[in-house]
Formats: C-alpha cells, sequence, structure tokens
C-alpha cells in the first residue's frame, strides 16, 4: 500500500513537472497559429502572424543578424577556443593556472556585469556599437565554454601521439590536425554546439554592446514585448523549433553513428 | 611538444583586453567622479555614499535580496523531490526525465519569460478557465508572485540537474548499509542521502541564487515598469541616465553582495557536510 502510494507520488509530481515546464511553450506555439489577435481566445488556425512576421523588414533583420552572429561567433570561438586548449595543455602549470581562472570569470560573473564592462570598454576604445561589438562580445563570452569543453578531452589523451606523430616525419600542423584534433573531436563537437545556442539565445550581454539599429531576436522580443503582438509568438515558435531542431540532430546523429558502428562489427 | 605553447598566446593577449580590462574599467568608474577624462582624474567614494545613503536604493536593494531568497528557497524546495524521483527510475526513465528538463533551458529565457506574460495576464488563460469555474480574476501579472514564477520558471532546472548529479553519484551501498544496521527509510533518508547531496543543493544555489539577484529583464517583463530590482537599477544608469560612475559602483555592490553569500554558502557546505559524512 504504501509503495503504491510513493509509484503515485512520484508520477503526479513528474506529471505537474512536465506541464510547468511545457505549458508555456506549447502556449506560444499554439496561439502563434490563431486567427485572431486574443491571447486566451484561439479563434481558429491561420498563419496570419507568420506572413505579418515575414513582412515585418526589422523582424526579419534581427532573424538573420541572430544567426550570423551565432555562427560567426561559433566558428572563430571553437577555433581559437580548441587551440588555446591545445596550447594551454602543453604550457606550464602556473601559466595553465592563471589563463584558467581568468577564463572562468565570465562564466561565474552576472552577465549584466559583463555587459557594462565590455560597453565601457568599447566606448573606452572608440569603437561604435554595433556589429562589430556584437560579434566580439559573443565571441568573448563563447571561448571560454569551448575551452571547458575541449580541455577535459585533452586530458585524457595520451601526451605521447602527438610526440611520436612528431617523430614518424609529420610537421606540427599535420600532428595536431591528423592526430590530436581526431582524438578531442567530440569536445570540439559539444563546445560549439554550447556556443551557438549561448550566441543564439543572448540577451542581457547583446543587449548592451549593441547599437546602431543592430538587433538580435531576444532584444527585439524585449522591446517589441510592451504591446501584445502575436508575431512574437511566430517567432518565438521559430526559435524554439530551431533550437529543439538542432539539439535533436546533434542527440541524435551520434546515436545513429553508434548503432551502424555497431552492426559493422 | 613546446611549439604548441603559442598558439595560447593570441588568446592570453584577448583575455587582458576584453575580460580584464573591462573588469578593471567597472572598478575604476566606481571609485571616480563623473565625467572626468584621465588627465583630471578624481577618485571619490562619492557614488558608494550616494547608494547607500539614499532609501529608494536600500529599498530595491533589499527587495532583490528578498526575492533572490525566496526564489532558491521555492527552488530547493521543489527541486530536490523532482531531482530524488527521477534519480530513483530507471536508467532510460531518468534519461528521458533529465532530456526533458534539459531542452527548456536550451531555449531562450526572454521568449519563456514572455509565454508567461500571455499565461499571467488579467484576461489571460489561467484567468479565462478560472471565470469558467466561476472564480473571479485575479490580479496576477506585474506582482512579486509574477516575478517570482518567472524566476523559478527560468532557474529551477540548474537546481534539479545539480541535486540530480550528486544523487545518482551517491554510492548505494551507503544506502544497504544503514538498513542493515537497523535505520527506517526516514532516518536512512534524513541522515545519509540528504547530507550526501548537499554539495549538490549548493552548487545549485550558487546557479540560481546569482542570475536571480542581478536579474534585470524578468521583473522588467513580468513586474511591470514600475517593479525595480538592482539589475533595473544598473539598466537605468548605464542605458538611460548615462551615468557610468554609479552604475559602475552599484554593480561593484552586487557583485561584492554574491561572492560574499557565495562564501557563505561554501562555509555553511563545508561544516555541516563533513559533520553528514562522519555521521554516516
Amino acid at each position: 500500500m504504501e509503495k503504491k502510494q510513493k509509484h503515485l507520488f512520484s508520477k503526479v509530481l513528474l506529471g505537474c513537472t512536465a506541464v510547468f515546464f511545457y505549458a508555456p511553450i506549447l502556449y506560444i506555439i499554439l496561439f502563434s497559429f490563431n486567427s485572431s489577435r486574443s491571447l486566451t481566445k484561439f479563434a481558429g488556425f491561420s498563419l496570419r502572424w507568420y506572413e505579418k512576421m515575414l513582412s515585418d523588414s526589422t523582424m526579419m533583420q534581427a532573424v538573420a543578424y541572430t544567426i550570423i552572429i551565432a555562427l560567426l561567433a561559433t566558428l572563430i570561438s571553437t577555433v581559437v577556443g580548441t587551440l588555446t586548449a591545445i596550447g594551454l595543455s602543453k604550457s606550464r602549470r602556473l601559466m595553465r593556472g592563471i589563463v584558467e581562472q581568468v577564463n572562468n570569470l565570465p562564466i561565474l560573473n552576472p552577465e549584466i556585469v559583463t555587459g557594462i564592462g565590455l560597453l565601457m570598454f568599447f566606448s573606452a576604445l572608440g569603437v561604435k556599437k554595433g556589429f562589430l561589438t556584437l560579434l566580439l562580445a559573443h565571441v568573448m563570452f563563447c571561448i571560454p565554454y569551448v575551452i571547458l569543453s575541449v580541455t577535459p578531452k585533452l586530458r585524457s589523451l595520451d601526451p605521447n601521439l602527438a610526440d611520436a606523430a612528431l617523430d614518424l616525419g609529420a610537421t606540427p600542423i599535420q600532428a595536431l590536425w591528423k592526430v590530436i584534433v581526431p582524438q578531442i573531436r567530440p569536445g570540439i563537437i559539444s563546445g560549439a554546439l554550447i556556443a551557438f545556442t549561448m550566441s543564439f539565445d543572448d540577451f542581457i550581454i547583446s543587449y548592451f554592446v549593441t547599437g546602431n539599429g543592430v538587433n538580435n531576436i531576444s532584444i527585439l522580443v524585449y522591446t517589441m514585448s510592451k504591446r501584445v503582438n502575436p508575431s512574437i509568438n511566430a517567432l518565438s515558435t521559430l526559435v524554439i523549433l530551431l533550437i529543439t531542431a538542432v539539439l535533436f540532430i546533434v542527440n541524435i546523429i551520434p546515436i545513429l553513428k553508434d548503432k551502424k558502428g555497431r552492426k559493422l562489427t | 611538444m613546446k611549439q604548441y605553447r603559442t598558439m595560447a598566446l593570441p588568446y592570453i593577449v584577448w583575455m587582458a583586453g576584453m575580460i580584464v580590462a573591462p573588469m578593471l574599467l567597472i572598478v575604476l568608474y566606481a571609485f571616480t567622479d563623473k565625467g572626468n577624462d584621465v588627465a583630471t582624474i578624481r577618485f571619490s567614494l562619492e557614488n558608494f555614499a550616494r547608494f547607500f545613503s539614499d532609501q529608494v536604493f536600500m529599498s530595491v536593494l533589499k527587495r532583490s535580496l528578498f526575492i533572490a531568497v525566496i526564489t532558491t528557497a521555492i527552488c530547493i524546495l521543489c527541486g530536490y523531490p523532482i531531482a530524488y524521483v527521477i534519480a530513483n527510475r530507471s536508467e532510460k526513465s531518468k534519461l528521458f526525465w533529465i532530456l526533458l528538463i534539459t531542452l527548456p533551458t536550451w531555449i531562450n529565457m526572454l521568449v519563456r519569460t514572455y509565454a508567461w506574460m500571455g499565461i499571467l495576464q488579467d484576461e489571460g488563460i489561467i484567468n479565462h478557465l478560472l471565470s469558467l469555474v466561476g472564480l473571479g480574476p485575479i490580479t496576477m501579472i506585474h506582482t512579486s508572485f509574477a516575478v517570482v514564477l518567472g524566476m523559478v520558471y527560468n532557474f529551477i532546472p540548474f537546481m534539479i540537474l545539480q541535486i540530480y548529479t550528486s544523487l545518482t553519484k551517491m554510492d548505494k551501498s551507503y544506502l544497504e548499509a544503514a538498513s542493515d544496521l537497523g535505520a527506517n527509510r526516514i532516518q536512512s533518508f534524513l541522515r545519509v542521502t540528504l547530507p550526501l547531496s548537499i554539495p549538490g543543493v549548493i552548487s545549485g544555489i550558487t546557479l540560481v541564487f546569482l542570475p536571480a539577484v542581478s536579474s534585470f529583464f524578468i521583473p522588467k517583463l513580468l513586474g511591470g515598469g514600475q517593479y525595480v530590482l538592482i539589475g533595473n537599477v544598473i539598466e537605468t544608469e548605464f542605458l538611460t541616465s548615462g551615468d557610468w560612475n554609479f552604475g559602475s559602483a552599484i554593480s561593484l555592490v552586487m557583485a561584492i553582495i554574491i561572492l560574499f553569500s557565495m562564501y557563505l554558502t561554501k562555509k555553511a557546505d563545508t561544516d555541516p557536510a563533513a559533520n553528514g559524512k562522519e555521521n554516516a
């Protein structure tokens, strides 16, 4: 009897958890297809808010900026972060310790503090707020995550491997590209994924360092949300679907590959 | 192998510029007067004096801390049972539920907060459902309730994941030992499981309290324009009033409060957990 009750309790608790987490998300998706402006009554299915979103040039611009910045920031931070992590793994312990400490600062700091720090830094250098400052800021907060996800893979790497490659006549670049990088690939991929989603979703830091009409999706939602505007639901639905698709692909591909690999052996 | 060392150099230079210099700028601005050039720089504590002597700012600070503490407490009280239940499920079910809880954290926080705006409004879906069963509309949006709800919604996944990790890492043979030694389930939970999961709770507190105390868009969206927390003050000083010196001083005060509370939680962690381990 007691066991049954406990079972019931855990089921109810998990059910409530799922509803709490997903009701708002489903609510946004549902009402993005509403044919009326209302946020309470579903009047009928329509794509009118999607049409409105597509014809809204500020929204489309924000989408474009978000994607371009996220792709560029991911590319730059993945390359720089990976090279830095490899460089650090061969550095003296003291140097490594110091760099790792400073590298953690953007992760530990409240984002608003990072945001205002960068705002003042760019203004001190006389850099105009806009695309460049936004990109630099995103690279700045993405690199630490790449380093954090690559470093553990490097720790478990046999240090003699690269030496062996060099002894066998590989140039340092060949050894890097053909021996080290393939071994740490999972760390690089998960670092790139974290960087992409961090950049794609960022609001606080972007909000402080951007200007000149360069907005990303989050900033647009923030400035437009003061009035009821169902196009935001349409835009949000796109964001939700895109991130879910990215996560799905990233989580599913390794499983499929794994299955294929097992079938072959 | 030393040839690879140089690859870290560009990032070290970058860190000095993009991470260290901005922090130093915050400290510099916080301790100087408004509108001075490098030539006429004047150090002062004026900004801090202004902040601590103003009743309005003090009540904002108190409210921010209060909201953050309440949010953290709710995240522990609700997050612990959820993590506990998940940790005791079958392997497959565990993975499923952890994925279910992780997934929303990848979706834009702003979008998720915006969703609650529609739900909590006076003519929103909850009040609509209430009116169907004959209950009057309840004002939820633009109240502390809405702000705390928004924060719990955004931050509780971090708490659940931390507690879950510490619970699954726990050596199950301790529990067997406890029951062999005659402990009932409540006793073995209180004296074995709970103390061993405290490190997870502590890192959960860090991950919830820090964003909660510095949050500014959740109070703005769900609390309305009148609802001001310390993050909103900083936002206004930097983007509206343009008083960077004062804004920097407030950020510094906030950063110190956060560091201090981290230090306190860490300290609270080392004492009872050590005792707990001895008891276990």
